[in-house]
């Protein structure tokens, strides 16, 4: 289908698929076996000038939005789902940063990012705040030369492996999430150390980490925006973030139901290609369907975010919670297709069925998603009524 | 650094199909690529500059669509690119290719060294390098696997042979030609095929050389393409027939016949 993108667009997603094909392909089950961070590839992703892609051009970026972050995280997702958040996290972790930061702040850190020198990653979640994510306990207390910074952050992608951290924090505990803040905070920062690395169920070759903070010191300046204001950044931070989650959902629903028609066409079953059965026939129609509207969805709400709309929860809420349900249902239906052959770690659509999970769990579960979707269309309801 | 690289556009498939009246091969429907051997060329070029600084200048000759091999090049890391491409150059031997890129670096000196890839995968010859040297009257080191050092008028290299390798010690500027072992050649960037897009892609006739139409081309080729063909598949195998015995029989008669036992 036609999505009508322009040269540019069209070129980054032919490179991010080349990169897939060539790079990521030949290592993606080897990566999840040994649950290893894909540096190689996360390198090869900064000289090809991936990370540039959602980075504006006075920051050596190439000042594309969230569309253009969309069609590289799709494409890696297509073949492995564990890279692509890998990648995307890198620009949750400066996003924040590019909506609020100052010039001075975003000249420090973003052509690091830009160029993939150093991963980004963002961090709210906490043992106590997952959905609820207003109930941080981690706290920068505000002293003489900064803030000092305490307490946990649980389940970080790119923990441990990124350079630069975008962290909410309380800077007034009295308040609860009206006293939180963004800050960044650095690798390498006395009293920022990484605890537990998470074993996960799928997305394995990421790094999900503990983020510890012991009486660290940051500097007044790496404070991004207004104290008090780290909570409501966030929210907007995920309204911005969540068709990027879509994306990488249907690349690995695409991936799912290219691996189900490679196997479909070649299995014999009966004396016969079991792709002639109509049974699969129809389970692979509407893989398709599902997986070509999952898509639409994802560009027309990375559109609406690129369009400087000024709500955009909504669309935004609905392409990922569209999109990652869609990925689970073909995940597990490329896995029937594939049969006994599809369970078996040797075939790619047991990882897919593994990854594709957490797609309807991180920046924000679905059922909290939809809260927030039934909340817009109760405020409309009233604002008519 | 002044670093040139040579590199040919070749159709992106080992099936082809010849035209039995031309003796050529059909281009239509297939995809051209730059000669994979010679990706290996450029990224050991663009390394160099980027280690020593530098230019790398991509030098190609071909019709007009191996514009689109020197854009790429360009993507890959290239500063700049020339193609040589003109009537009278066409339907060349590698001799006359030699003579014809060997009149281009003429123009293109001061250089440091000349890098080509081991062989082309359409001519396979692997003539080209060695006899750009021989023309250009420089030392030639072929199957480099390894630059160990390269300096001013000093290069040592470490070069493949049959079994295990050489290591060599040259003055420059030389030319080489490099083996697949010697990198993993990058992919392209975004930044670079943005650039590549509008670059300006320099276009020299033998105008602009210091050749003669009878040095190059077909009338400048020492050798001449007769025919070209698929070798015809002989089966000469022959089923025996009847019980194991008389199988046995007859294929040790034939075997005595044939004095092989």
């Amino acid at each position: 289908m036609d999505y009508f993108f322009t040269d540019e667009q069209k070129t980054i997603k032919d490179l991010a698929r080349q990169i897939a094909e060539e790079r990521v392909l030949p290592v993606r089950a080897e990566l999840d076996e040994k649950e290893e961070f894909p540096w190689d590839i996360m390198n090869e992703l900064g000289n090809s000038d991936m990370f540039r892609v959602f980075i504006p051009e006075e920051y050596e970026g190439l000042g594309g939005g969230c569309l253009e972050l969309c069609l590289v995280v799709e494409e890696l997702s297509r073949v492995c789902s564990a890279v692509a958040v890998s990648y995307a996290a890198s620009a949750l972790g400066c996003m924040t940063l590019m909506e609020y930061g100052t010039d001075e702040q975003k000249r420090k850190y973003l052509p690091d990012i830009a160029s993939g020198k150093k991963l980004g990653a963002f961090a709210i979640t906490e043992p106590t705040a997952g959905s609820d994510a207003g109930n941080i306990k981690t706290t920068a207390e505000k002293v003489e030369g900064g803030y000092l910074l305490n307490g946990t952050k649980q389940f970080i992608t790119n923990g441990g492996e990124a350079g630069i951290y975008t962290v909410i924090a309380l800077t007034d505990k009295t308040r609860g999430a009206r006293g939180a803040s963004a800050i960044i905070v650095e690798k390498d920062t006395p009293g920022f150390t990484f605890g537990k690395k998470e074993k996960k169920m799928g997305i394995r070759s990421s790094a999900t980490r503990e983020l510890v903070f012991k009486n660290c010191l940051v500097p007044e300046e790496n404070l991004l925006g207004k104290p008090g204001h780290g909570f409501i950044q966030a929210m907007r931070l995920f309204d911005k973030s969540r068709p990027g989650i879509g994306a990488q959902a249907v690349g690995l629903a695409q991936g799912a139901l290219e691996a189900a028609v490679d196997y479909a066409e070649q299995r014999v079953q009966f004396n016969q290609h079991i792709i002639n059965f109509q049974a699969l026939q129809h389970m692979l129609a509407d893989m398709a369907i599902q997986t070509e509207a999952a898509r639409a969805l994802v560009y027309a709400a990375a559109r609406h975010v690129d369009s400087g709309a000024k709500n955009v929860t909504e669309p935004s809420a609905m392409s990922k919670v569209f999109a990652s349900d869609t990925a689970m249902k073909v995940a597990v239906d490329a896995v029937q297709i594939c049969g006994g052959s599809g369970y078996m770690r040797d075939y790619p659509v047991e990882k897919m069925m593994r990854d594709a999970k957490i797609l309807q769990i991180y920046e924000g579960t679905n059922q909290i998603l939809r809260n927030a979707i039934a909340v817009n269309l109760r405020k409309r309801k009233a604002r008519t009524a | 650094m002044n670093i040139i690289v040579c590199l040919k556009q070749v159709p992106g498939t080992t099936q082809v199909k010849i035209n039995p009246e031309t003796n050529s091969l059909i281009r239509e429907g297939i995809e051209n690529i730059i000669n994979p051997f010679d990706t290996y060329a450029l990224e050991e070029g663009v390394r160099l500059r980027e280690k020593h600084g530098g230019k790398v200048t991509v030098v190609t000759m071909g019709p007009s669509q191996a514009e689109a091999a020197l854009r790429e090049a360009i993507s890959l890391g290239a500063d700049e690119v020339i193609l040589l491409s003109d009537r009278p150059f066409a339907v060349a031997d590698t001799w006359a290719t030699a003579r014809t890129l060997s009149a281009a670096m003429k123009k293109l000196e001061p250089y440091d060294i000349i890098i080509c890839g081991r062989q082309t995968i359409d001519g396979d010859t692997g003539q080209v390098g060695p006899e750009l040297a021989e023309m250009l009257e420089i030392p030639f080191v072929a199957y480099v696997s390894n630059i160990e050092e390269i300096k001013e008028s000093y290069l040592r290299v470490r070069r493949m042979v049959e079994e295990g390798h050489e290591i060599i010690e040259t003055t420059l500027p030389a030319v080489i030609t490099v083996a697949k072992e010697i990198n993993v050649p990058r992919l392209p960037s975004l930044r670079g095929i943005m650039k590549s897009k509008n670059a300006a892609i320099t276009t020299w006739t033998i105008n602009d050389l210091d050749v003669s139409e009878d040095m190059v081309g077909l009338a400048g080729s020492s050798t001449q393409v007769i025919k070209v063909f698929f070798p015809q598949r002989v089966s000469q195998a022959e089923m025996l027939e009847g019980n194991l015995e008389k199988q046995v029989d007859t294929l040790i008669e034939r075997l005595r016949g044939a004095n092989l036992c």
